[in-house]
């Protein structure tokens, strides 16, 4: 009747989750309780769960991903406790069982169900404004794609308290991932989050491509494109052509376990370099889906906060379709160990080391934008400059990793956890943080707190250095990746600053937690009436904010690139107001199917994990239904009347008024 | 203000780094023992050192450029619309280019050199004819064949100093990676498949190697040491695997072995199978009954929660119930 699954698969011998499960739990009732206490079910449904309103998506994946940072960084925190002190004989706190799986999780929850709602959370609220378009291409399918992800995070965080996750490591390499080596149902949790997120995943990709290529407004030429626009559709280039390979090698995997095949069994035909080559064919381009986004943010943020044209637009975006390029022929660095020959080796160092050019060129153009600026040293530009210099550093070591003969000594060291952390923090965390604090005002109305932001930006580079610095220096004393102790002495003091590292960037988090806590409470202080707190220049700062639901009311027109600043410029240094009449505006209507798609996929996910077949049948069955409600549901649109948007602008014209005079003079003097 | 904020961040980083500088001096890595990894040591060291071209002036620049254009100084220039320069996109073009043209003539240059599959030609009077050596990676150990000696260890390796070793590598079970730090490359050992690394110890001395490639619960303690002596040491640490009473013949005995463990003990065995290696890359091709010779190990990889790992806490479940608790284990 259910397959695998009995009483006995709930940890309850395991105090620490079985804390963390009673944590979540009461967490979750007391939620619950909240919500109807003040009889909330029925709005958080309208405005929130069935919304096709590209920019609350957005911010559900921020939700989302920072719910999730707080997971995976409690992994990364008792990772490093347990390497502190499981020296030289020592157990530590952790046995394999469990560490095995805590490394597991912390990579595939910080790069799945952090990092990627992060950057798919930014486009989501940020590329439709900046193109001057009122949604997306297919709002439906992006509501549909968050639910999906949503599901995701919903298995791996079920695996954590019925059952186990997969011990692997996160690419969960065959053939450790094959039955024969891990008969458990930690791995199918693995699959099955990954596979129901990843096609998530793959529909953002092609409704965001189809979005920036079709929906620019007038005068938005692919060359007057904002930069993060740029970079997204970069990304979303990247996604639409690696996450099938995803797909298929983990469809192929599945089939390995479920079907008893052997694509990359050790034996019958098998092969694992197969599945090792596939999965880095998809993971490869994967980190550049998380870094050019990023790139794309410290564009925005380096230009507006310099007051200052980003220097060399042109070489800026052919730079980022090189690395777009280049990011398919370099996979196989992951294992120059495999043993491939010297020629094979040799090109894809070589090609990899390419990658550093346009990479480096980037970073000159960020630092000419600087020149000859006049640069507000606010948050987000501590967190770029704190981005230019680690990730530098981090460009320098993975250079040194690309050459062959090098990688044959560092290849699965700390070195490896140190480069990858130093990009990974230091490009996509930066990058994302000076994001989330620079379009915050745009969701919400208000700026957040800059006194806790930089308090929070100096605890995470702190950290980084002393959490990172001390892994590179043991990678030369033979120390390696997925250690669960060591019997080397020596070793221990330099694990010890490391964890030391690890606290201090968990007072970074800290911050940024009391940095939100203290903004909600000041927002009538940090109100941004005007839409345009920091005298931007892209479209996405022509409308109010939080930007109202059809985002412009007469769809803006640009005619150079920053069209928004130009025009600011053509208007006397203030931003045009728009002015009756308007327009019916046409636009998607709120989808059940989507969150409804979502809960049978994940009821398909867990049952096919603990092979209950019968729920597994079921949920195939309503994912199947609510799909076809949908697509014979024609009542999917609606125009918003003239006359609603007239009342909309104009009490926005009368707040901008009453507040903005005042502001807006302030600003003129600054700008003097 | 500015300043100090500054300085509260960069002197520990100074500090730090300067610490880490000088530890890393007698490392494995930066002190190594042979050929192979001395080459390794200049290769990391050269590139470390091309790279600074770039990476000091861009922590500089950025450093000088946010002081120099902060909002404050109203002494610094300030040209808004200047975006472009043919100049200054020649230079940070042309100068990562060069950077990366010579490190690929380096790179090309020494992934011929340092192939691991190339053998490597002992230099000096006093060099010696190359030996081999077996080593295979099993659940969760090592195990050294001598095929012209006819002896075999597990965690435990030892050949002579400044002859040149071929270590073919393969693995009983899942992927692994054969390392010994102080010498050079690694490779990895795959299950099926003939792999091979040439290293060479130009001094005698004990080295640690290890896997480096998770390969499951006891992976940590996949470790061995590598005794570099003298001719006459190695041949005298022969006769004493040869005074083993243990033999290790393939199938029986072989798959005895196979059988996971951890923290597994060094153990010598005076007799081998003919073709021991080969017989297991064998056993993993057509008509090879590797599958069905590991089934009865299958019960071990089910170490979930509550049962099976070999630690005291765990261990009681196990006698008390006399069956694995967990569920997927209880299929």
């Amino acid at each position: 009747m259910f397959g695998k699954l009995s009483l006995e698969a709930v940890p309850y011998d395991q105090p620490i989750i079985m804390v963390t499960v009673a944590a979540i739990v009461l967490g979750g009732l007391g939620m619950t309780g909240a919500i109807t206490y003040f009889k909330k079910w029925g709005y958080l449904w309208k405005e929130w769960i069935t919304s096709i309103d590209h920019k609350k998506l957005g911010i559900m994946y921020f939700i989302v991903a920072l719910v999730m940072l707080i997971r995976g960084f409690a992994d990364a925190l008792m990772m490093r406790s347990q390497l502190a002190m499981a020296s030289a004989g020592a157990e530590g706190f952790l046995p394999p069982s469990h560490y095995d799986q805590i490394f597991t999780a912390h990579g595939v929850i910080m790069i799945f169900f952090v990092a990627m709602p992060m950057v798919i959370g930014l486009m989501n609220l940020v590329v439709p404004l900046q193109i001057g378009a009122r949604d997306v291409a297919f709002p439906f399918l992006n509501n549909l794609s968050f639910w999906l992800f949503a599901a995701g995070v919903i298995l791996v965080n079920v695996s954590l308290f019925v059952g186990e996750f997969a011990k692997t490591g996160w690419l969960a390499y065959a053939p450790l991932s094959g039955l024969d080596y891990s008969p458990g149902v930690g791995v199918d949790y693995w699959i099955w989050a990954l596979q129901i997120s990843g096609i998530g995943t793959t529909m953002t990709g092609i409704n965001f491509f189809v979005t920036i290529i079709k929906m620019r407004t007038k005068g938005m030429t692919m060359f007057r494109l904002p930069i993060f626009t740029w970079t997204s559709l970069c990304a979303n280039v990247l996604i639409i052509a690696s996450f099938p390979i995803l797909t298929a090698t983990i469809a192929l995997l599945t089939l390995d376990r479920y079907l008893g095949m052997h694509f990359f069994t050790t034996d019958l035909g098998g092969n694992m370099m197969m599945y090792v080559n596939l999965i880095w064919a998809w993971g490869h381009p994967e980190v550049y889906i998380l870094i050019l986004p990023a790139f794309g943010v410290f564009s925005e943020v380096i230009a507006t906060f310099a007051k200052k044209r980003l220097f060399g637009y042109n070489t800026m975006v052919w730079a980022t379709v090189a690395i777009t390029i280049l990011s398919f022929v370099v996979w196989l660095h992951h294992f120059f160990t495999m043993g491939a020959g010297a020629n094979v080796n040799a090109f894809f160092g070589i090609m990899t080391m390419i990658i550093a050019i346009p990479t480096g060129v980037k970073i000159f153009n960020w630092l000419f934008t600087m020149y000859r600026g006049r640069l507000e040293i606010t948050s987000p530009v501590l967190w770029t400059l704190g981005f230019i210099i680690t990730f530098t550093i981090g460009g320098m070591t993975g250079v040194m990793l690309s050459v062959p003969a090098a990688n044959f000594v560092l290849h699965n060291s700390l070195f490896v956890i140190a480069h990858f952390h130093n990009v990974i923090i230091g490009g996509v965390v930066f990058g994302m943080m000076a994001g989330l604090t620079y379009w915050f005002p745009k969701a919400f109305g208000f700026t957040l707190n800059e006194k806790w932001g930089k308090r929070s930006f100096w605890c995470w580079i702190t950290g980084f250095y002393v959490a990172f610095m001390p892994l590179y220096v043991l990678s030369f004393f033979g120390a390696v990746r997925r250690m669960q102790s060591y019997n080397n002495p020596e070793w221990q003091p330099l694990m010890i600053v490391a964890w030391v590292g690890a606290l201090i960037i968990a007072a970074g988090i800290a911050c940024t937690l009391i940095q939100f806590y203290v903004s909600i409470r000041d927002r009538k202080q940090n109100e941004d009436v005007s839409g345009d707190p920091w005298d931007a220049r892209t479209l996405e700062w022509a409308t109010s904010s939080p930007a109202p639901f059809y985002n412009f009311a007469h769809l803006p027109e640009v005619s150079s690139v920053d069209g928004f600043w130009e025009a600011k410029k053509a208007n006397g240094g203030v931003p045009p107001i728009s002015e009756p009449p308007y327009q019916d505006i046409h636009m998607p209507k709120n989808t059940w199917e989507g969150p409804v798609i979502a809960l049978f996929a994940t009821i398909f996910g867990f049952a096919l994990v603990w092979h209950i077949w019968w729920l597994a049948i079921a949920g195939g069955i309503g994912m199947f239904a609510t799909f076809m409600a949908r697509i014979f549901n024609d009542d999917v649109d609606y125009y918003v009347p003239a006359a609603e948007v007239e009342r909309i602008e104009r009490e926005h014209r009368q707040r901008l008024k009453q507040k903005g005079d005042l502001a807006h003079s302030t600003r003129l003097e600054m700008q003097s | 203000m500015r300043r100090k904020k500054y300085l509260r961040v960069l002197s520990p980083l100074v500090l730090v780094s300067l610490a880490l500088l000088l530890t890393g001096c007698d490392s494995a890595l930066m002190d190594p023992k042979g050929q192979v990894g001395e080459e390794q040591r200049t290769l990391i060291l050269t590139a470390f050192g091309l790279m600074q071209i770039v990476v000091i002036p861009v922590i500089v620049m950025t450093i000088a450029f946010a002081w120099r254009y902060r909002r404050s100084n109203r002494n610094a220039t300030y040209s808004p619309d200047w975006h472009h320069s043919n100049k200054v996109e020649a230079v940070v073009w042309f100068v990562p280019c060069v950077i990366i043209a010579f490190l690929a003539v380096l790179t090309w240059y020494t992934s011929h050199s340092l192939d691991p599959h190339k053998p490597i030609q002992a230099e000096g009077d006093n060099a010696k004819d190359p030996i081999v050596i077996e080593a295979v990676s099993l659940d969760w150990k090592w195990l050294f064949i001598y095929p012209e000696q006819g002896i075999a260890t597990v965690n435990e390796l030892a050949f002579p100093e400044d002859t040149p070793v071929r270590f073919r590598v393969t693995s009983g079970s899942v992927m692994n990676s054969f390392f010994i730090p102080r010498l050079g490359s690694q490779i990895y050992a795959m299950a099926g498949m003939d792999n091979d690394v040439h290293l060479i110890a130009d001094e005698q001395g004990v080295y640690p190697g290890r896997s480096t490639n998770y390969s499951g619960a006891g992976f940590s303690d996949m470790t061995f040491d590598a005794h570099v002596g003298s001719q006459q040491d190695f041949e005298a640490w022969v006769s004493k695997v040869r005074e083993s009473s243990e033999s290790l013949t393939f199938p029986d005995e072989y798959y005895d072995l196979a059988a996971p463990t951890e923290v597994n003990e060094i153990q010598y065995f005076s007799e081998v199978s003919p073709a021991l290696y080969e017989s297991i890359i064998k056993s993993f091709h057509a008509g090879g009954d590797h599958e069905e010779r590991v089934a009865k190990y299958a019960d071990s990889y089910a170490d979930g929660f509550g049962h099976g790992h070999s630690d005291e806490s765990h261990g009681e479940s196990d006698e008390s119930h006399g069956e694995p608790m967990s569920a997927e284990a209880a299929e």
